[in-house]
Formats: structure tokens, C-alpha cells, sequence
């Protein structure tokens, strides 16, 4: 349930993304979703790796600054209203939502919902007694090659 | 180590106080003979001041006599100010004109030795001896500091390694299998040395490395307490111009408390940068200084355009020559904001008290139809990096707001990438202006 999310500072200027892209292209890494929050000056890319260690290292060796957070992963419908009764239910606990973003399982085809929440340990604690919420992990995300 | 042990090198350093005053008075009548009879410049300057070398019969009859600027060299590139023939100087060294032509210095061969004398004093006073390897990683060149530190060392008796600047890595890998005791080079130089090393996985603190001494660019106190304890080292301040000789002018002792001049050959006086009137001891102003032995070219009230004060309590180390406190900054890296006088040295200082250690930081000034910009870019560290925008957003206003708080207007912050700023193996380049482009 829990993924290793690797983040990496960019500046906002034309260019900065592609950089760590070629990065991971010429590594072989796949990038199985992304998302990339910006503001006027600068920009902090989220991506979720299968191989995250090497990409960690990579990146390090070549100067980026990267971090490893831990971030929620949870399946929902890929259906109308299946977004939303995953948020009910942390709207039901009063969680905080620090970041979110979404993508399609390439295994089972289900939405898979990535989350960084405000007081996780506690989050977790309510969304794991509640059955509506489903976590999933990292086999069930990343395809066998 | 061999730093207690006097050398007598740095006799003139411990001269009686009517002694010194003495051999400068000399020296001084000297200098402004030679000035008056072999470079035109000075006689027509002393002329239309309506002095000669003789209206100098004590030392403070030298507030008479005519300044001289950097502009006049540049009036007088290449060789205009020279007293002595080409047959006579043995060294030419110039400097590098960011605007326009250069400004050439010459030196005979006397003059180089005095100026080897400034260095080897220099060195003892940063507690070198002939048991020391110093790496000297200025630049060679038309550049004063490489070969001027190289002489120095050389003369102390020092294994000298000529790294020059540059080539960062090699640098530390000398520093390593040598085991280099001492280094010579810029402070802004030394910082990224620190960070290469770290990056290779070694830490300085290790190295057989104690001292450093560092010059060619105002360098803060901050600064100075980082590199000391990120390098493990004593770090010390040496400063000098190539107007006046190059590195060895001043120079800390193992006090750390201002710096001595080496007054029996460089004359200081500090006036107000504004009404060129003398100042009383302890305020601060412009540091004015005339070379007492300079042959080839001597300097007559040259105005280096650097701000400090002559400190007149006597120094714990012995010495009697007089002290300048730690040169905050050159009037010349001012840059006026808003109506605003800003110096590069209050933003280093406000990104070292929040940042808690040295970041790689750049002003840069832009103009948006009249109304002129400050941002200033400082390098976000791994360390700092978070996923979270807001928290990256907190870091900056507090930056912001500490930098707000020592020049009193808004600067706007920017967090870089780790290495995005250029680094220099030479002087740091600390603002951009782009305000005329």
C-alpha cells in the first residue's frame, strides 16, 4: 500500500523536464505515472518508478536534489463516481489531501490513486479500518517484464 | 609546528612605533621625489595641487598631496605611469578589465623581492613555516594572486605546489596524496572545493590540511566560521591589489581580529569616500594607500575603493604595525537598488544566518520599464529539497524576509536546482546586472 515515490526539483524554465527524461530514457527506466507540480519559479516532478533505487542514484550521481517519500496508493472504480466516494471517505475522517494524482493500471486496468496525506500514520489508521477503501501495492501496479 | 618560532623575516612587523614612523617618513619623502621626477603624471597632479616633494616634512603632510584612482591608470595604459625604463622592470602583471582596457602594473627586480617580503610575512603570519606544503590555487598569469603567493611561499621556504585555479577535482586529489598543509586561493574558490570533495566522498577534515588563506575578494565572517569548521582549518584573510603590489598587503595574524599592514612598505590612511577628508581612527571609510618602495611604479594616495577602518588597539600577537578590520566590502560591488545602497556581503550574510551554511547564491538585477528588480537565486541542497510545493514555498519566504531584514527592501527569492549557478575557480560573480541591456 505504501510506494516509494522519487520527487525531483526543477527550475521552471524550457528544457528542465526534459533533462531528467533523457535521464531515465537512456537508463532504460520506465515511468509508470507522473505528475508535475509548478509554480512561477519552480517545479517538482512526482514519479512513480518501478525502479526507483537506480533512478535515485542516477539522478543523485548527476546532481538533481531527489527525495523519497512514502505515498498512498488505492484502487478505485474506472468508472463515473469512483474518484468520488474515495473522497467522501476522507472527507468522512477530516483527512488532509497534501497532493493527489491519478493513472490506469497497465495490470488490471483499475484507477489507481496516488496520495500524500497530511498525518499519514494517523490517515492510514482510519482508511485501513474503513472496508469502502482499498490499497493496493506495488505488485499490482508494476507489470512483470 | 614551527609557528612560534620567530622569524626574523618579520622583524619590520615588531618595529617601535617611532622607529616605524621614522623609515616610513623616509621612505615616503623617497617615493614622492621619485613619483615627482620620473612620471610626468605626478608632477603635473602635485603641480596643480601646488605641492612639491618637499612641502613633505612629516607624515601628515602627505593629506596634502593628490590622490590617485584607477582611472588614471587606465588614462595611462599601457606604460604611462611607470618611473622606471623597460630595461628596468623585470615583471608586468595586469588586471582584468571587466570594462574597456586593462590596468598594467610593473615591478623591477627589487620590487618583486619587496613584494616576496610582503608574502613571506604574510605566510608566517598565518602561522607557516618552511615545514609546510602550500598549494597555491590562485591563477597564474597576469593575475597577481598566483604568482604573488607562489613567490611567497617559495621564499618562506615551503614545498610550493603551483596547482593554479581550476580543475577542482585534481586540486583535491593533490591535496589528498600530498598531504598540502596550506592553500592559497579565493575563499569563494575554497567553498566549492569543500562541496567537489564532499561529493567525491572525502572529507577535508581528515586531510593534513590546517591552514588556508584565502584573498582577492571580501569574504564574510559567516564565511569564514564554515570553512573553518566544514574544512577543519584556521582560515585566513589576506588582501592586497595589483595596484599596489598584488596578494601581501595585509594580512591576518592568529588573532583573527583584523588585519595587520604591512606598513613599512604600503602606507594606509582611510578617508570618507565622499569628502576625501581624513577619518579618526576606528571609522570607517576608504582605504587609501601609498606604496613607500615601489620603483617601478609607485602609488601615490591610490584610493582602492575598499571600505575598512585602522584598528588602534594593540594586537595580542606582538606585532606593532597597525591593523584594518576585515575589509566588509569593496565600494565597487555596490550596486543601488530601489535608492538603496546594496553590498553582495549583506545578502551572503542574511543567506548564511537563515540557511545556517553556505549556499551558492547570484543577484541578479533586471529593469521592467523604470522599475529595477532584485532577485536573488540561491541553491536549494538535497538536504532541503521537499515534495511539497508549500514547503519549498516557506523556504523562500524565509529567505526573503531575512534578507529584507538586513537591506530593508524586498528582494524576490529563487530556489535553483543544485549546481546551477556557475562556480568560479577565480573571484565569485555575485550579481548580475542586466539592468542596461
Amino acid at each position: 500500500m505504501n510506494l516509494n515515490q522519487l520527487s525531483v526539483y526543477l527550475e521552471n524554465k524550457p528544457g528542465a523536464l526534459k533533462e531528467v527524461c533523457q535521464i531515465l530514457a537512456e537508463n532504460n527506466i520506465d515511468i509508470s505515472a507522473l505528475s508535475l507540480a509548478d509554480t512561477s519559479s519552480f517545479g517538482i516532478l512526482r514519479l512513480i518508478l518501478k525502479e526507483w533505487e537506480k533512478a535515485r542514484d542516477i539522478l543523485l550521481e548527476k546532481g538533481f536534489a531527489v527525495k523519497i517519500t512514502d505515498v498512498f496508493a488505492v484502487e478505485v472504480d474506472n468508472q463515473p463516481g469512483g474518484m468520488c466516494k474515495l473522497v467522501e471517505t476522507l472527507d468522512k475522517y477530516q483527512i488532509n489531501v497534501d497532493y493527489i494524482y491519478a493513472f490506469v493500471s497497465t495490470v488490471n486496468s483499475k484507477a489507481v490513486i496516488i496520495m500524500r496525506l497530511d498525518s499519514a500514520e494517523k490517515a492510514l489508521e482510519l482508511l485501513k479500518a474503513d472496508n469502502t477503501i482499498k490499497f493496493i501495492s506495488k505488485n499490482d501496479i508494476f507489470a512483470e517484464k | 609546528m614551527s609557528a612560534t618560532t620567530f622569524n626574523p623575516v618579520s622583524a619590520p612587523d615588531y618595529l617601535p612605533k617611532e622607529k616605524l614612523r621614522e623609515l616610513q617618513t623616509e621612505r615616503m619623502a623617497n617615493i614622492l621625489r621619485r613619483a615627482y621626477e620620473k612620471v610626468p603624471f605626478y608632477k603635473e597632479s602635485f603641480d596643480s595641487m601646488g605641492v612639491t616633494p618637499e612641502s613633505f616634512k612629516n607624515l601628515e603632510d602627505i593629506a596634502k598631496f593628490p590622490f590617485t584612482i584607477k582611472t588614471n591608470l587606465r588614462d595611462t595604459y599601457p606604460f604611462g605611469l611607470f618611473a622606471s625604463p623597460l630595461s628596468e622592470v623585470v615583471r608586468l602583471h595586469a588586471s582584468s578589465g571587466t570594462t574597456g582596457k586593462p590596468i598594467v602594473v610593473a615591478y623591477t627586480k627589487e620590487d618583486l623581492d619587496v613584494w616576496q617580503n610582503a608574502m613571506v610575512r604574510s605566510l608566517i603570519s598565518c602561522g607557516c613555516s618552511k615545514h609546510d606544503l602550500i598549494q597555491i590555487a590562485y591563477g597564474y598569469g597576469l593575475f597577481t594572486g598566483g604568482l604573488g603567493a607562489h613567490a611567497g611561499a617559495e621564499g618562506l621556504g615551503a614545498t610550493v605546489i603551483p596547482a593554479s585555479g581550476g580543475n577542482t577535482e585534481r586540486q583535491i586529489m593533490l591535496l589528498k596524496d600530498f598531504g598540502v598543509t596550506g592553500i592559497a586561493c579565493t575563499p569563494s574558490y575554497f567553498v566549492h572545493m569543500i562541496e567537489e570533495a564532499g561529493k567525491m566522498g572525502i572529507d577535508m577534515r581528515q586531510l593534513p590540511l590546517r591552514v588556508g588563506i584565502f584573498g582577492a575578494e571580501p569574504w564574510t565572517p559567516e564565511m569564514r566560521h564554515y570553512v573553518e569548521e566544514a574544512a577543519g582549518i584556521k582560515a585566513f584573510d589576506i588582501y592586497g591589489l595589483s595596484e599596489i603590489t598584488g596578494p601581501g598587503v595585509a594580512v591576518e595574524c592568529e588573532c583573527q581580529q583584523g588585519m595587520h599592514v604591512f606598513e613599512d612598505l604600503f602606507y594606509p590612511e582611510i578617508v570618507d569616500p565622499d569628502t576625501l577628508q581624513p577619518v579618526p581612527d576606528g571609522v570607517e571609510g576608504e582605504l587609501v594607500i601609498t606604496t613607500l618602495m615601489k620603483m617601478a611604479m609607485p602609488m601615490i594616495r591610490y584610493r582602492t575603493r575598499d571600505l575598512t577602518s585602522i584598528m588602534t588597539e594593540k594586537c595580542s600577537c606582538g606585532r606593532t604595525i597597525r591593523r584594518i578590520s576585515k575589509i566588509s566590502h569593496r565600494s565597487d560591488d555596490m550596486f543601488i537598488i530601489r535608492g538603496v545602497n546594496v553590498f553582495p556581503s549583506q545578502i551572503e550574510t542574511a543567506i548564511l544566518s537563515e540557511g545556517k551554511q553556505l549556499l551558492q547564491y547570484q543577484i541578479v538585477l533586471t529593469r521592467t520599464k523604470s522599475l529595477d528588480n532584485m532577485e536573488v537565486h540561491i541553491e536549494l541542497t538535497p538536504e532541503m529539497f521537499s515534495d511539497k510545493v508549500s514547503e519549498i514555498e516557506a523556504i523562500t519566504k524565509r529567505f526573503s524576509k531575512a534578507i529584507e531584514k538586513i537591506i530593508n527592501i524586498r528582494a524576490a527569492v529563487k530556489m535553483l536546482p543544485p549546481n546551477s549557478i556557475p562556480r568560479s575557480t577565480g573571484k565569485a560573480k555575485r550579481v548580475i546586472d542586466k539592468r542596461n541591456d
